[in-house]
């Protein structure tokens, strides 16, 4: 049970709690505080992974966002989840953790015979090896790429989770609480600003939690608890710890990512798993920091090499060493604090500086400690296939591109340092350009495009007093414009240690005839050679290089490797760097869970459901729903075992012989008020509206500007400024915008006013060649003859005791009627009707049956009415008015429009009588036509003709009209079908028109 | 998501809005007669400017009222947003 790699004291974490967990199976332990990596570090494990192309043994490089080998299969809480970063994740107990990327293990790698093939493996090898023979893809490289390069495993469970999305607003919202971050969030506090502080990680503090200096006497992770126990203690702060800002959208829109109880034990049902949060900041402080880069060497990819300030974080942060005999290769400064701080903990490093010897306050100080300090030298390469062993180092001439001498050194770790870059990701994503500063040899934030302003490192600035000031600076004036109140806070005593001045030096030469692979993006194996094939090969872009090669194209975006990218391509195309320029960053900044961004709307809460006043009945009378929209609409009424074409076959017969109800509260409704009703209706309108009496529907069309047919409809005039107007189910949203627009912005003087009352109403048809009979029942008081109430009539008149609106209208081709009750009164009017109708044979009918009846009546709908057809197509232009204007009239006069060979509607059926004709299939003359076949058009609706007993559908055809009688094939490539059919007239049933007026 | 102010509701957020195009179109008269091009002019033809843009939006879950935004269509800065019987300039 002892942990070889664990240091006696130092550390973060609680020792006082053991986590138990398994990685590939092997039992271990941790410490609450732990992340997976760390508790594998103190267990001496390196070996993790294999890497995506060459299957090269990985191990961890990074201890936070910055990892990019350590993807781990982890299962918790009772799920699995890939590619979860094993730096960032906490431990918790019980978790499982496993390999990814290796088959059958990771100790043993079948893929790792692509290291030794590596020649076959070169820039843009996915362009090049797998263009053909295309069949190729499918059978043999597909399955091959996918088996051999599959990152974790998507779990097919269902995600039993819960994820909330929460809608925020601040005045500043603050991304990292490093120096620079807290001393802005706290100014901006003091100046009563409500302040978002959001950390990534789990403790707060930065760099304070790993540097050796003080502020104000305190140790740097003192100052930081102190401060944002303060900041927790204000009602205008939020503080949150493993909450990452990953996006900064337009107008100031951030977006967070919260890890709310992956790290828990226990959690009450009610706690989200994650949480997004969209944060509507009215200024935003960028204190991401920065991130060590790394320098190029040969097999610098080996596990046991980290960055050095990784190496600092396992022992300060986590009580870990990463190794027992560490070389440690820099070209600055910072290394050195990692090396004393070995020493501290009895571990002797051997550092490696590639600058000449010279003095600075580190150096002497790792001097003064005995530390074995080597100017002028790097790494050539590591040795060890699964772990380094050992490291052939080199002394470097003065033009730093030949070897003084060459040896080769034990060790057990490279802690290797290429100085630091600014996390700038946030800053480029908000518009920012971004500028090349010359100092750092790194990207800074330039002109700002958005409300954002970076502080401290992320900026460049990397002493923490100079990052002090800036936080303490900025979130003070900036949340001063707000609030209009400026708090004086005294800038803290700062002691640190001076670094001198790094060396731009990021990549080691390699001596004659040695050539071993020398890394600069890991994660997407991409190394130096890569990229100067992408170069020979003509590729100048860095946008093009990096899509060739793939660099920086990981989960990890490149964090350890864009700089070193960007320096690779300028020294080859003799450049500077910012003549290469940089890559565009996008959000996310780390990968995040699926079910964050879907957040709660899974299942039924996906989208809002509608359900009409009836629709219990509908339940309990065993409808088969169907979705309309968001609407719930009974398809059928399944009795026994019907299927859905003998129950709609049923139904829709029941119409034709005796009388059938349908809920028809779907149908959009509007209500139109205003002396200028009529002329508005007369422009929306293709035919007449002028002279509609009162108490009278009317069927009209309404056209796009385009001349393409929008929408149908009856409208009613119910008094004599007061319309009803109904739309079609799906379209009633955009008919509502579409009258809004005309009058509040074309015509805005017609004085008319529109209103939506959908939901105010509840519908019923009757319809049937009883429906009469019936509705004498329903209204014994009332003259409901074809005199009283003809075709296209209204009458208002009580529902047994309930006010209700009567249209004679039909949408089936029957004698039939629409009844609107108050939606409170919709249960009511149907059971009433149920009741009442039973003596008439009445039996309630779904959209299928309706389908059915519509169709063989030709009535279009949505699928004729699809966007592509004007009124003519559709046999409307009867409704289109000649003598006024309208809506889309001058479009009908386009030369398109009225070629004779236009497809138009037609009526189909099949030569067998028997086979039903797939909607959808396509009409062509010779159904063993060489392809391209030439199509003459489409079937749009099919049904069971209820009244001729056969199959029945409509299609929208060339020449239309002109092809009655004859014969073709209806082919559908999808189900595999071919019929032959016969064009008849689209109107199979009742083609006068008698039923309706009789 | 853009940040746009109604000059009826004040600033929301762009899921409560419907984009309706550009705002400078002008419908021919109804009623009146419109040569083919001017038409063609009207139902077809749109600048696609890079930069600042008049537009309609309806504010579709909230006030329902059409309004004009200007914005830039490179970086979604809005530098104005108007009711409908507002001119912009
Ligand atoms: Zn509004």
């Amino acid at each position: 049970m002892s942990q070889p790699f664990r240091l006696n004291k130092e550390g973060l974490i609680n020792r006082n709690k053991k986590i138990s967990f398994t990685f590939n199976g092997k039992k271990l332990f941790g410490y609450e505080g732990d992340t997976i990596a760390s508790a594998l570090i103190a267990n001496g494990i390196h070996l993790v992974g294999r890497s995506f192309k060459y299957h090269r043994p990985r191990g961890f490089f990074g201890a936070g966002v910055e990892e990019p080998n350590a993807k781990l299969q982890v299962e918790f809480n009772g799920h699995s989840e890939p590619n979860v970063n094993a730096t960032e994740m906490e431990l918790v107990e019980g978790l499982s953790a496993t390999s990814q990327n290796c088959w059958p293990s990771v100790n043993f790698d079948i893929g790792a015979i692509n290291n030794f093939l590596k020649m076959f493996f070169p820039a843009g090898f996915y362009y090049k090896t797998f263009m053909w023979p295309k069949s190729f893809w499918y059978k043999i490289y597909e399955p091959f790429i996918r088996k051999a390069a599959g990152l974790g495993v998507a779990s097919i469970e269902k995600d039993k989770e819960r994820y909330e999305h929460k809608f925020e607003y601040c005045d500043l919202l603050v991304t990292g609480s490093g120096p620079s971050g807290l001393a802005s969030a706290y100014a901006a506090a003091k100046n009563g600003a409500k302040v978002i502080l959001a950390e990534d990680k789990p403790r707060f503090g930065g760099t304070l939690l790993t540097d050796d200096v003080s502020i104000d006497n305190l140790s740097g992770k003192d100052w930081a608890e102190k401060i944002i126990s303060e900041l927790k203690s204000m009602p205008n702060v939020t503080v949150k710890n493993r909450s990452q800002v990953f996006g900064y959208y337009d107008h100031n829109m951030l977006v967070m990512f919260e890890r709310v109880s992956d790290h828990l034990e226990k959690k009450s049902k009610f706690t989200p798993r994650q949480r997004l949060w969209y944060i509507r900041a009215k200024e935003t402080i960028l204190s991401t920091g920065s991130i060590e880069r790394p320098i190029v060497f040969g097999n610098n990819d080996t596990p046991g090499i980290f960055l050095s300030a990784a190496a600092k974080e396992y022992m300060k942060v986590y009580g870990v060493l990463v190794g027992k005999k560490p070389l440690i290769f820099t070209n600055n400064d910072s290394a050195y604090e990692t090396a004393l701080e070995f020493k501290k903990n009895n571990v002797e490093p051997i550092i490696l500086d590639t600058r000449e010897e010279h003095s600075s306050e580190l150096i002497d100080e790792a001097k003064s400690k005995g530390i074995d300090i080597r100017f002028s030298h790097g790494v050539i390469v590591a040795n060890g296939y699964k772990k380094v062993k050992s490291a052939k180092i080199g002394k470097l001439n003065k033009d730093k591109n030949s070897f003084e001498k060459i040896e080769t050194v034990d060790c057990d770790c490279i802690c290797v340092s290429g100085f630091w870059t600014p996390s700038v990701h946030l800053a480029s994503q908000s518009g920012n350009k971004l500028k090349y500063e010359e100092k750092i040899d790194a990207f800074i934030p330039d002109k700002k495009k958005q409300h954002e302003t970076s502080v401290g490192a992320a900026n460049g600035s990397f002493t923490l007093e100079e990052s002090l000031k800036n936080g303490f600076e900025n979130g003070s004036n900036l949340s001063a414009k707000i609030t209009d109140t400026k708090t004086e806070i005294a800038i803290p005593n700062v002691n640190e240690k001076k670094y001198g001045a790094h060396d731009k030096f990021w990549c080691m030469p390699l001596p004659k005839n040695e050539n071993p692979k020398r890394f600069v993006d890991f994660q997407n194996d991409v190394s130096v050679s890569d990229i100067e094939i992408a170069l020979r090969e003509g590729y100048r872009s860095i946008e093009h290089v990096k899509r060739y090669t793939t660099l920086g194209m990981a989960t990890d975006q490149g964090r350890t490797s864009n700089l070193n990218g960007l320096q690779l391509v300028s020294n080859i195309e003799n450049k500077i760097v910012p003549e290469v320029g940089h890559t565009t960053f996008r959000p996310p900044f780390t990968p995040i869970t699926i079910g964050t961004i879907v957040g709660r709307e899974v299942g039924m809460e996906y989208m809002p459901t509608r359900k009409t006043p009836m629709h219990e009945w509908h339940e309990k009378n065993n409808a088969v729903f169907v979705d309309a929209g968001a609407w719930k609409r009974p398809r059928y009424y399944k009795q026994g075992n019907e299927t859905l074409f003998e129950a709609s076959k049923r139904e829709a017969k029941n119409v034709r012989e005796n009388v059938g109800i349908c809920d028809v509260t779907t149908l959009g409704k509007i209500d139109i008020k205003g002396p200028d009703a009529a002329e508005f209706l007369n422009r929306v309108y293709t035919n007449a509206w002028m002279k509609l009496p009162v108490g009278k529907a009317r069927y009209g069309l309404m056209l796009r500007e385009d001349g393409i047919v929008m929408d149908d409809g009856t409208t009613t005039r119910i008094s004599e400024n007061h319309y009803h107007m109904t739309t079609t189910t799906a379209q009633a949203a955009n008919v509502l915008s579409h009258l809004e627009y005309y009058l509040q912005i074309v015509w805005p003087e017609l004085n008319v006013n529109v209103v939506s009352t959908t939901e105010q109403w509840a519908g019923a048809a009757i319809a049937g060649p009883k429906s009469r009979d019936m509705l004498s029942k329903l209204y014994p008081d009332l003259d409901v003859s074809n005199d009283a109430l003809p075709f296209m009539g209204y009458k208002e008149a009580e529902f047994f005791g309930v006010p209700s609106r009567i249209f004679r209208i039909s949408f089936s081709g029957e004698l039939a009627y629409e009844i609107n009750v108050k939606s409170d009164h919709g249960m009511f009017m149907w059971e009433k009707m149920m009741e009442v109708g039973k003596q008439f044979g009445n039996q309630p009918y779904g959209t299928e049956a309706l389908s059915t009846l519509r169709i063989e009546m030709g009535h279009v709908a949505g699928p004729e009415l699809d966007g592509r057809t004007i009124p003519s197509d559709v046999s409307l232009n009867g409704l289109v008015s000649k003598k006024k204007d309208f809506i889309g009239k001058n479009s009908l006069g386009r030369e398109a429009f009225n070629v004779e060979s236009r497809q138009k509607i037609v009526g189909l059926i099949p030569i067998d009588r028997k086979s039903s004709i797939p909607e959808g299939s396509h009409i062509v003359q010779d159904q063993n036509a060489k392809l391209p076949n030439p199509k003459l058009g489409h079937v749009s609706s099919s049904c069971w003709s209820v009244e001729n007993n056969n199959p029945f559908s409509l299609a929208i055809m060339k020449d239309g009209k002109n092809m009655i009688g004859k014969k073709f094939f209806a082919v559908s490539p999808l189900k595999n079908k071919s019929i032959e059919v016969e064009v008849i007239s689209s109107h199979y049933v009742d083609p006068e028109g008698k039923r309706v007026r009789s | 998501m853009l940040y746009i102010k109604c000059p009826y509701c004040g600033l929301r957020a762009q899921k409560e809005f419907s984009y309706g195009g550009d705002a400078t179109v002008k419908r021919p008269n109804i009623n009146e007669e419109v040569s083919s091009e001017d038409w063609d002019n009207f139902v077809y033809m749109r600048k696609s400017p890079r930069g600042k843009h008049l537009e309609l939006w309806q504010h579709i879950a909230g006030c329902r009222q059409w309004i004009k935004v200007q914005r830039d269509t490179a970086t979604h800065e809005i530098f104005q947003t108007a009711k409908v019987t507002e001119e912009i300039r």
